[in-house]
């Protein structure tokens, strides 16, 4: 049995340590938002989960293309790796989304451009995981999984800009502001604060998870290894 | 390793500025080869347009078609009815080719694979084109609408090109999986949602008669949608087929 290497270990407690501080930066800290009140705190984690499964699935494309380019094993395990971390956090999103919602837009669910891109961006990378299941060897799997994360991949902003041409409600708060958007708010500093450090908490979390993901895939690859060699003996 | 390199090693003009007409030639061969196969069996057309009209049908009874309503969801209607039927298509197309070891055929040919590629997805766009030819008057026969204008006719082509563009490489991806049958329409349609959406929208505005510059961007949407899919699987088609 391999140990776990040291430097996981350290930056598993780190992140924990980070997120304990981004859970009080984000609850009792920040200032409560003057017209929304406490519900108001459910962005940060929000728009952070949103910016995670984001990078996951570009980051699942540009390993997909590498591992095209040059066939080495370990950037498909990246690719499969960052798919399962960015349903998980694209899932968070969605669901932190609808919380908010329902106290602020009176409803669980619009049909808003970016719940929509965000919930067809799901089911790209469900349909991702179930073409990967559907095929046995695993240099075929690989390569199909890298062409479909890259397709899939392209299709998110054409997807984004088709629905945005319908008016949107869902409120920008960082970047260009529409302030007739229900829900819409400027930061205060200290709000800034929380919402980067919760950015920052959250990658933290993706790239913990993905080192753990991608040892868990090593050490289930050397059990077949093993498996293999003891059934030919 | 790109497997272009072993076909390149064999034929090193297929790569030289001369060869574009030896190039279109085996797209055209591959293209042909499908339609004659096709006018032999008819299998496919067939089941695709039997299809369609059941959808409609389905469709008609579903929604009440009546007058007032009708006239808001024939756009959408007519291509819910070209995306389901296409997926039959696509997915007889490819398995075709796979299960009778056409494609192992194809692919120790001596040309290019992405002449592969074009000449099965230029023969899906012909089987789809044909079956939209005959819904299209069908649909107008039966719910006394006119489909025939030129706008509506160019937003059905474009969204057809995208449509197949995108359905023959990944067809050829879900034919080679287990679940092949059920896997086509779960990739497919996340995939075209934003083609699907254009089509239905600039179809609905050119019905509607609705001014040019509410349907452009639709149009111009649709247009980028085509150019950067087909780049994209000329780029990976290769990887799809490699053994």
């Amino acid at each position: 049995m391999e140990r776990t290497p040291k430097a996981l270990i350290v930056l598993t407690w780190l992140t924990s340590a980070v997120f304990v501080v981004a859970l009080y930066l984000v609850l009792i800290w920040a200032p409560q938002e003057a017209i929304m009140g406490d519900v108001q705190r459910v962005f940060y984690f929000h728009v952070a989960a949103g910016w995670v499964g984001a990078l996951a699935f570009l980051v699942t494309a540009i390993a997909g293309g590498i591992y095209l380019a040059r066939g080495e094993q370990r950037w498909d395990r990246i690719a499969v790796a960052s798919v399962e971390i960015g349903i998980i956090f694209t899932f968070i999103n969605i669901v932190t989304g609808s919380i908010w919602a329902r106290p602020i837009w009176n409803t669980w669910w619009t049909w808003d451009p970016r719940l929509v891109t965000a919930t067809i961006m799901l089911l790209i990378y469900i349909a991702y995981i179930m073409l990967r299941q559907g095929i046995e060897d695993p240099d075929r799997r690989a390569r199909f999984g890298a062409v479909y994360g890259i397709v899939g991949f392209i299709s998110v902003p054409l997807t984004f800009l088709s629905i945005r041409i319908f008016r949107t409600i869902h409120p920008i708060v960082v970047g260009s502001s529409d302030p007739t958007a229900a829900g819409a708010f400027n930061m205060t500093a200290d709000m800034r604060v929380a919402f980067f450090f919760s950015l920052f908490t959250f990658t933290l979390i993706y790239i913990t998870l993905l080192w753990h993901r991608l040892r868990l895939q090593q050490l289930m690859e050397k059990i077949e290894e093993r498996k293999l060699t003891a059934l030919s003996s | 390793m790109p497997p272009t390199t072993d076909v390149v090693n064999q034929k090193p003009e297929s790569k030289a500025g001369g060869s574009l007409r030896a190039y279109l030639r085996s797209i055209a061969a591959i293209v042909w080869k499908d339609l004659a196969a096709e006018f032999r069996s008819r299998e496919l057309i067939g089941a695709m347009l039997v299809f369609a009209a059941l959808v409609i049908l389905i469709f008609n009874f579903a929604l009440e078609l009546d007058i007032r309503t009708r006239e808001a969801v024939t756009s959408g209607v007519l291509w819910v009815t070209f995306a389901f039927a296409g997926t039959l298509g696509l997915n007889r197309s490819m398995a075709i080719e796979k299960d009778r070891g056409c494609l192992d055929g194809l692919l120790l040919a001596p040309v290019d694979r992405t002449a592969i590629y074009f000449g099965k997805a230029i023969g899906n766009l012909f089987f789809m084109l044909i079956v939209e030819a005959i819904i299209l008057p069908m649909y107008s026969v039966l719910y006394n609408v006119n489909l025939f204008q030129p706008g509506l006719i160019f937003v059905i082509l474009l969204g057809s090109i995208g449509y197949t563009a995108v359905g023959t490489l990944l067809a050829s991806m879900a034919v080679q999986a287990r679940t092949r049958d059920m896997l086509l329409p779960i990739l497919l349609f996340p995939v075209l949602i934003p083609l699907l959406l254009a089509a239905v929208k600039a179809s609905n505005g050119f019905l509607m008669g609705f001014e040019m510059a509410e349907i452009m961007p639709w149009i111009n949407l649709m247009i980028a949608y085509d150019v950067i899919f087909i780049a994209v699987a000329f780029m990976v088609f290769d990887f799809v087929v490699e053994e």
